[in-house]
């Protein structure tokens, strides 16, 4: 074990001619790691924020995910609700216990609410994201109980509530925010970076939605 | 399947191939689709060119100190509670992964898609200790149903066609009602998705590649549409992550600019469904992920590579382009090749990996055309490094007979004039596609590297083969 380990670092010094101890590069590799550059951001994303969110609900239909705006979190059970019966989906939905979404009126609709992990038997699971980059339409969530990773993937149908105040420009943008929360250098257990449902392609490269994750992604942007 | 290769048998292989016409008729599909996809997605980004640029600067300078950031991040994946092993060679790593499925008594391992476990040929080793691989990425369950290898690295299954697979689900999902309707491409996916689930559930152990690792905090990411490397990595108790050197970048950003290039490039999609950062095990608090995560870290030959004439090549990112774009590819697939990675990547790095001997012949495979140098998001220069491996062979080799036979592949593409025809109608099309967008030739991407290596008139819209068929009238 550390003897394959040590023989791989010696071909790679070998073939590189350094030793390993060189002050130099261990402080380019130290000031790359600290600095951490941005390259190059693409013009399509350095909007206002109106311009932003009109990017992204393109961008999401682009890859055929549904949306709806919403004025509060208030009205998150509403569209929910609302979203399911127009899809004749049964009146369920999973969560986990991110505040953001316990502390709302489910009680005011017909839905069935559970809370905690996918266990593979729901059909339908609501999320918070974390962000969105607007650039691709991308949804960001975070795993942790209050938005457990198999919500994302196990249901059939996925809602993502995303708050319009978390939208950034850019991949890179996404990064400082997650630093500030987490610590530089730290990172949550996943961040999925989600773009559209689930797809293959793998039959004659013709484009079929639900492969193994979600048929459906649908997001909820509450922009109050 | 087992990394055996056939590559020494390339030219047999290759007349097999484009004899067969079910295959040749099913890889239509590359061409049709591929090829229009990624010019539209890149036509929308104006930036790619730059990107490109940042792309290889970023692994360049990953390389130059790859002893550095290894080190980096492996006290990163240690402080977030993982395990990193080092496997030296095909042998090491299987054996690794063994160990690892062994200590939790493993039964069944789910897959992810993973060009690195193909290559050192986990599946077969993991039977025959006793424990079932499945592949769960529905191209991989496809072509593992078959026995077969991977014809393409991001499209296994491409060189089937959906009457292929329909007869495999029969043969193979005996428990299901043999009058089932399997005529749409949707009940077919509806199937796998069903019988993948049960397997997602009952698995001990999963298995993924990655196509990056992190230095900067010990994270592995991993690239799919299906959502299937999702479910085999936080489903079961352990997470094994298998991956070669070459996969670090220092930092997020770093990945963030490689990672604009790698779907686009690929699929033509701008970001692939899931892209999954992952780092470490189930956290205190959480209420699913791994309970184990372990990160195989392989070598074999890769860092002899490094500080070498075939350095470039361990910028690859495994996007497929240079496949898609190429006409020897689009004439003989994937098997041909004789081991799992085709296409000009592999031409370029099977012999780094398993040896000249072994794969030799694959150099020649190539009209020199220098389109894939030209789409390659990572400037890889594939048709340089395939004459390098040319001249070395031809240095190496004064034996006649060899020496007759690597010269023999000039002669067995001459001869195949729709091959011939195919290539340069294809650099002619491109040429003319790009001239219009751009107005400038001296612009143009991939220009150059045709003319590097061959000898293009400046095309006048068609080549003399098509006009001579259009103004006779004929097909
Ligand atoms: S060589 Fe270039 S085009 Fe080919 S797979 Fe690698 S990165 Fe993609």
């Amino acid at each position: 074990m550390t003897e394959a380990r040590d023989s791989i670092f010696a071909s790679i010094r070998r073939s590189l001619a350094v030793k390993g101890d060189e002050r130099i590069r261990a402080g380019i590799v130290e000031d790359r790691l600290d600095r951490a550059p941005k390259g190059i951001i693409p013009t399509r994303a350095q909007v206002d924020h109106g311009e932003k969110l009109e990017l992204l609900l393109k961008k999401l239909e682009g890859v055929q995910a549904t949306f709806a705006r919403l004025e509060n979190a208030a009205k998150i059970p509403a569209a929910v609700a609302d979203y399911l019966r127009s899809n004749n989906l049964p009146a369920t939905i999973r969560k986990g216990d991110d505040p953001r979404l316990a502390g709302l009126p489910w009680s005011e609709t017909a839905l069935e609410v559970s809370d905690g992990r996918s266990d593979g038997h729901d059909l339908n699971a609501i999320s918070h994201a974390e962000a969105a980059i607007a650039e691709t339409g991308t949804l960001v969530l975070t795993s942790g109980h209050e938005n457990p990773t198999t919500l994302n993937f196990l249901p059939d149908n996925h809602i993502v509530v995303l708050n319009a105040s978390d939208l950034v420009g850019d991949l890179e943008a996404i990064w400082p925010r997650l630093r500030k929360k987490f610590g530089k250098g730290e990172m949550p257990r996943t961040v999925n970076c989600i773009t559209g449902a689930s797809r293959s392609g793998d039959i004659e490269q013709t484009i079929l939605l639900g492969a193994h994750g979600p048929r459906r992604l649908h997001v909820l942007v509450v922009e109050g | 399947m087992s990394a055996h290769p056939t590559s020494r048998q390339f030219k047999d292989n290759a007349s097999r191939a484009i004899a067969d016409k079910q295959l040749t008729g099913n890889l239509k599909a590359v061409r049709q689709n591929f090829i229009d996809k990624r010019l539209k997605a890149v036509k929308e980004l104006p930036e790619f060119e730059v990107l490109r640029e940042s792309a290889k600067e970023i692994k360049n300078h990953t390389l130059a100190h790859l002893d550095l950031y290894l080190e980096k991040y492996e006290a990163k994946v240690r402080e977030s509670g993982g395990h990193v092993h080092f496997a030296r060679d095909a042998a090491e790593a299987r054996q690794i992964a063994l160990d690892i499925c062994r200590k939790v008594g493993a039964k069944t391992v789910t897959k992810g898609k993973s060009m690195i476990t193909e290559e050192v040929g986990l599946n077969a080793y993991l039977e025959a200790n006793g424990i079932v691989p499945v592949e769960t990425d529905l191209g991989e369950y496809i072509i593992q149903l078959r026995g077969e290898a991977p014809s393409h690295i991001i499209a296994p299954a491409v060189h089937l066609n959906k009457n292929q697979i329909e007869s495999d689900f029969r043969r193979v999902h005996t428990h299901l009602d043999p009058a089932r309707d399997l005529t749409e491409k949707t009940s077919l996916l509806t199937e796998a998705r069903a019988v993948l689930r049960e397997r997602f559930l009952a698995a001990d152990v999963g298995i993924t590649g990655a196509n990056f690792l992190i230095a900067e905090t010990g994270t592995s990411i991993i690239v799919t549409n299906e959502g299937n490397g999702d479910l085999t990595q936080i489903l079961p108790k352990v997470h094994v992550v298998m991956a070669s050197i070459e996969k670090m970048v220092p930092t997020l950003e770093d990945v963030s600019q490689i990672l604009r290039l790698l779907a686009r490039s690929a699929t033509g999609q701008e970001m692939s469904c899931y892209t999954t950062f992952s780092t470490g095990p189930r956290r205190p608090g959480d209420v699913d992920g791994p309970e184990e995560y372990h990160v195989i870290i392989l070598d074999n030959g890769r860092s002899a590579m490094l500080g070498g004439e075939f350095q470039d090549m361990l910028r690859c990112i495994r996007c497929a382009a240079c496949m898609n774009h190429c006409p020897v590819y689009h004439q003989i697939g994937g098997h041909a090749y004789g081991w799992i990675y085709p296409g000009p990547m592999g031409s370029v790095l099977t012999p780094s990996l398993i040896g000249v001997d072994e794969a030799g012949h694959l150099p020649n495979a190539s009209t020199f055309c220098g389109r894939c140098e030209s789409v390659c998001p990572m400037k890889i220069p594939l048709p340089k490094m395939m004459r390098h491996w040319r001249e070395r062979e031809f240095e190496r080799n004064l034996n006649p007979a060899v020496a007759r036979y690597g010269l023999g592949f000039w002669a067995f593409f001459a001869k195949r004039p729709k091959l011939y025809a195919f290539s340069t109608r294809l650099a002619m099309k491109a040429m003319k596609l790009l001239g219009r967008s751009k107005g400038s030739f001296s612009m143009l991407l991939g220009v150059g590297a045709w003319t590097k290596y061959r000898d293009f008139a400046v095309p006048e819209g068609e080549t003399f083969q098509a006009k001579w068929k259009r103004e006779r009238g004929g097909k």
